[in-house]
């Protein structure tokens, strides 16, 4: 039986105490959960350099304060993965890396076992992910943790959009070894699926990855991008999309041309936050939380 | 979700029929990070060929909507032959990333009677 968070909460008779803390439910779950309940937290679209204070009254402010919030939680997450778009772009590939080593010097700041990093075409796109090999590493690889599998992909570093031939045989090759019996989970920068193909929200060649995805039952996707929280299935896989620290932008929803979303000064850092993500190998379903920043 | 393909893309050769009107030519500029002209008004039925060059660099041009996508690119132009067949709002983008301005570089398609 899955229980969700609230049962979970009730049964292990904390509940009162994780409300009233604002304790979340990933961290009580590693905190209070079986031995392999782990959860990590994903950060995404920072846009490091990025300074229209139309959109960000805070530009250089929002990401120490989320690092900070992740420093205070009482329990850490196992790691953190920033999903793409780390530093806004530029056409001077030395203030490209200047934004990538400020971004990169605030990211070790976070408290953790490990940071993880994923490229976004604001990083990578221009020069074929150059500058971001650097300071990053790959831009797509593979690990696993306690017992679940990660397969991190890139379909920023070729401006098209494409995960193209060598990664997707890499994947393919990836999925026949995987054991069904764990979860794989995949994180990505855009997303898989054709969320809003008229808005640039899609992968060139993503239904490719998506088909060899398929193979395996407990499949969760993790991507960035599109600056909010979306969730879609696409057949038995969990695609969910994360917030920006930048700034939001329009929901897929709406009509006409994307859009930011404006600094609201009655409410800043809205639509801004960091995710949770509560995992196990036994686990069927990922436990997501939305996290505010602390200001 | 997305309403049917309404453009048929037709070989540049297209061959008219006896009430089809000839081809409008319409050129379309792409330069970082806009397109000129941003609105492109087409009559619903009228046969169209799109120009499609760039000021600058490599740009994409892509109307998911209308199922017509090219690379943009400087000196060599691009045709699309295309006969919209439905009234609407499309819009375009460009779909190769080109640098700070891209995530606004689109336009928009407006088919008239
Ligand atoms: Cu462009």
């Amino acid at each position: 039986m899955k229980l969700s968070r609230r049962d979970f909460l009730k049964i292990s008779g904390i509940g009162g105490l994780v409300f009233s803390t604002g304790l979340s439910g990933a961290r009580v779950l590693a905190q209070a959960g079986g031995a392999d309940e782990f959860y990590f937290i994903q950060l995404s679209d920072t846009h490091w350099g990025f300074n229209n204070l139309k959109f960000n009254a805070d530009p250089e402010g929002t990401l120490p304060k989320a690092v900070a919030t992740i420093n205070s939680l009482q329990h850490k997450p196992d790691f953190v993965v920033f999903t793409g778009d780390l530093t806004h772009t530029t056409d001077d590939p030395e203030e490209r890396r200047r934004r990538m080593k400020q971004f990169k010097s605030i990211a070790e700041r976070l408290e953790v076992a490990q940071v993880r990093y994923l490229p976004g075409e604001h990083d990578a796109a221009l020069d074929a992910g150059a500058a971001y090999q650097e300071f990053f590493g790959d831009t797509h690889y593979e690990f696993s943790h306690r017992g679940v599998n990660f397969i991190a992909l890139d379909n920023v570093s070729d401006p098209r959009a494409r995960l193209g031939d060598a990664q997707l045989k890499r994947l393919q090759s990836k999925m026949a070894e995987l054991d069904h019996a764990q979860p794989l989970v995949v994180f990505a920068h855009r997303p898989l699926f054709p969320l809003r193909p008229d808005w640039d929200w899609a992968t060139a060649d993503g239904e490719q990855a998506i088909q060899l995805l398929m193979s395996h039952p407990r499949v969760t996707v993790f991507y960035g991008h599109i600056h909010q929280e979306h969730h879609q299935q696409t057949g038995h896989i969990a695609h969910h999309s994360a917030k920006s620290l930048i700034f939001p932008l329009a929901p897929p929803t709406s009509a006409g041309k994307k859009f930011k979303v404006a600094w609201d000064q009655q409410q800043p850092y809205a639509g801004l936050g960091v995710r949770q993500v509560g995992l196990s190998e036994k686990r069927a379903v990922a436990e997501i939380e939305e996290l505010q920043i602390k200001t | 979700m997305w309403p049917l393909l309404l453009a048929v893309a037709a070989s540049s050769c297209t061959t008219l029929s006896g009430n089809e009107d000839p081809p409008r030519v319409v050129t379309l500029e792409a330069r970082r990070f806009a397109y000129t002209p941003a609105v492109i008004e087409l009559n619903k039925d009228q046969p169209v060929i799109l120009e499609l060059i760039s000021k600058d660099g490599l740009h994409g041009f892509n109307a998911p909507q209308l199922g017509l996508r090219s690379d943009v690119a400087p000196q060599a132009p691009a045709r699309l032959s295309f006969t919209p067949h439905e009234k609407g709002r499309f819009l375009f983008h460009c779909d190769i990333f080109c640098g700070s301005g891209h995530d606004e570089m689109s336009g928009e398609i407006v088919v008239v009677d």
